[in-house]
């Protein structure tokens, strides 16, 4: 498969990898990355891993679009099935329902589910990291049971307090700060996530793996 | 050491850099001066670095007590800057006197005010930067806008650069935006996901800025833009500048403080120099986009910083007092001497030289 070059401006170019939420692609694109990052191409600022593609910003009077393009290419060609880097499980204590997931029932109705049935199906899996973002240190996390789906809210919530947990589409997710937010919020954990006073600000990192562990409110 | 007392916070009054690179594979904004191009310009008229922080004013502006000598300059919107009560220079080097106040009034032009003062605002660097990062509370004074009694610390210097006093951006420098403000675009991300009627919308209608905009972003009014068939994408990284449009139609620009990924289309982002710009719009300002490619942006992009450049070398280096240079012209080669007369330079040019020898610096 060869790598599809979009530009996003002048000074960002985007390696899309495929057009697919899917574990093996989003490695590839970490894989990318990592590879940029150690070949350390003179004028490229930062590689920013998402689902299917990575965005590499740069300096396009350091290094011209086109060499960058080319470098990209190779460093994608020579990318072996190597491991990923060491990744980590990352358990995520959740209460779930009552004021810390007042979506919960709402969830159970529209999946005629029980609520602990919600519960069961939202921390069997061990999730898997495809990106940060939305906001600082914001984990993507899939794939999300389908009887899971349900419609994002219709009107956003203003304030989502930090540690919520949110189901989306396919995906879920935790609330590092509070912010606003469309996604059904079904539990919360008092985890932190984002500490902007360490260089490795997330406690989550793109390629981890995310488990919810169900406790008692005051656990 | 602490340079300012905080007495009116202003409207919104936050610190910020260049912003934060190297963080956004942590979902972290990169956040920084909305207008780069004023607060670069306001740390090279002090001798700062340009990545020095400054305080970014919103609209109106903050009223400060220097708490010792300063050396500041303002640059950016006409907030009409007052020293204890009378008016000063914007766009100059000018001292603050300890116990005296400096108040930045309402913008008459321009949105965004930046103030720079000798030596930078010294609030702690977290994550590279010292930007304030309102979404996500960090960085800056505490993660959030200036409040009253904050004080305000200032980075080491030598002493106050005094003999900068005076000195003033060159006129024509930073022209405030006119009453329709054109900002040139790279299609892309997903302009395929877009009809060619949409892109044409996109790129021959007038947009206007609505109230529904800040450090995230600016949201446009105008013809909608018509998608092939979906407004969303899987989602991806948010470029500066970025013109998402989602299923409304209704383009809306991702400037300092954006998410650090979205799932909307993308039909173009804008140039980094028309970026700076759109900071200084206010709602109801006219924006049309003008299409360019990937080379004409970076060969505006490197005009652009020749213009710092420019800055740099008259103020960073003056030329020698006197001396005499050799000059290559085409196939001439001339003898150029400078000279000060009462405080500026006259430079003469002699005769064309035959002998083609090694160039003199500068």
């Amino acid at each position: 498969m060869s790598v599809r070059f979009c530009d996003g401006g002048e000074s960002c170019l985007v390696a899309e990898l495929g057009d697919a939420i899917d574990v093996a692609l989003n490695r590839q694109v970490r894989a990318l990355g990592q590879a940029l990052e150690q070949a350390r191409v003179e004028g490229v600022l930062e590689a920013v891993p998402t689902y299917r593609s990575l965005a590499i910003y740069y300096d396009p009077l350091t290094i011209g679009r086109d060499v960058l393009r080319q470098q990209v290419s190779v460093l994608y060609g020579s990318l072996g099935d190597q491991g990923d880097r060491t990744v980590k499980e990352v358990v995520v204590p959740t209460v779930y329902g009552g004021e810390y997931g007042p979506d919960l029932e709402c969830v159970a109705r529209h999946s005629g589910l029980s609520p602990d049935e919600v519960i069961r199906l939202h921390s069997e899996p061990l999730y898997h990291v495809y990106m940060l973002g939305f906001m600082a240190g914001f984990p993507y996390l899939g794939d999300l049971s389908e009887r899971l789906t349900v419609p994002r809210l219709s009107t956003p919530r203003l304030k989502v307090p930090a540690g919520s947990v949110g189901i989306g589409g396919r995906q879920t997710g935790i609330y590092p700060i509070e912010s606003p937010g469309g996604w059904r919020i079904i539990g919360r954990t008092s985890l932190r996530l984002f500490d902007p006073s360490s260089e490795t600000p997330t406690a989550i990192l793109p390629g981890d793996k995310v488990r919810f562990v169900p406790i008692a409110p005051r656990d | 050491m602490d340079a300012f007392e905080v007495v009116k916070p202003g409207f919104l009054t936050t610190v910020q850099d260049l912003g934060r690179i190297g963080y956004r594979k942590f979902g972290v904004p990169t956040s920084g001066a909305m207008d780069r191009t004023a607060l670069r310009a306001a740390n090279l008229l002090l001798d700062n670095e340009e990545g020095f922080a400054g305080l970014e004013a919103t609209a109106e502006g903050p009223t400060l007590r220097a708490l010792i000598d300063v050396v500041v300059a303002i640059v950016g919107a006409d907030m009409q800057p007052l020293v204890d009560g009378r008016p000063v220079e914007c766009r100059t080097a000018i001292e603050i006197r300890s116990g005296q106040t400096l108040e930045l009034q309402r913008a008459r032009r321009g949105l965004r005010a930046y103030l720079a003062v000798a030596g930078g605002i010294d609030v702690p660097v977290m994550l590279g930067s010292r930007s304030t990062c309102l979404p996500a509370a960090f960085g800056g004074v505490r993660g959030r806008a200036l409040r009253e009694d904050d004080r305000l610390p200032i980075g080491p210097v030598d002493r106050q650069p005094t003999a900068l006093i005076g000195r003033r951006l060159p006129s024509g420098y930073l022209k405030p935006i006119g009453e329709v403000l054109t900002v040139r675009v790279v299609l892309g991300l997903q302009e395929d996901q877009f009809t060619s009627e949409g892109i044409h919308t996109f790129l021959s209608e007038s947009y206007r800025v609505t109230p529904q905009m800040d450090r995230v972003g600016v949201r446009l009014h105008g013809p909608s833009i018509a998608h092939r068939s979906s407004a969303d994408i899987i989602s991806d990284s948010t470029p500066l500048g970025a013109v998402q449009v989602a299923a409304d139609g209704q383009p809306m620009i991702l400037l300092a403080d954006r998410q650090a990924t979205g799932g909307y289309t993308k039909i173009a982002v804008v140039i980094q120099e028309d970026i700076c710009r759109l900071g200084q719009a206010r709602p109801e300002q006219v924006v049309r986009f003008r299409q360019i490619s990937v080379s004409e942006a970076c060969a505006a992009l490197q005009t652009y910083e020749e213009r710092f450049d420019v800055l740099r070398r008259t103020w960073q280096s003056p030329p020698r007092e006197r001396g005499s240079y050799r000059l290559r012209l085409g196939a001439g080669s001339y003898r150029a001497s400078v000279e000060e007369v009462r405080g500026t330079y006259r430079v003469s040019l002699e005769g064309i030289e035959r002998e083609l020898d090694d160039a003199e610096e500068p």
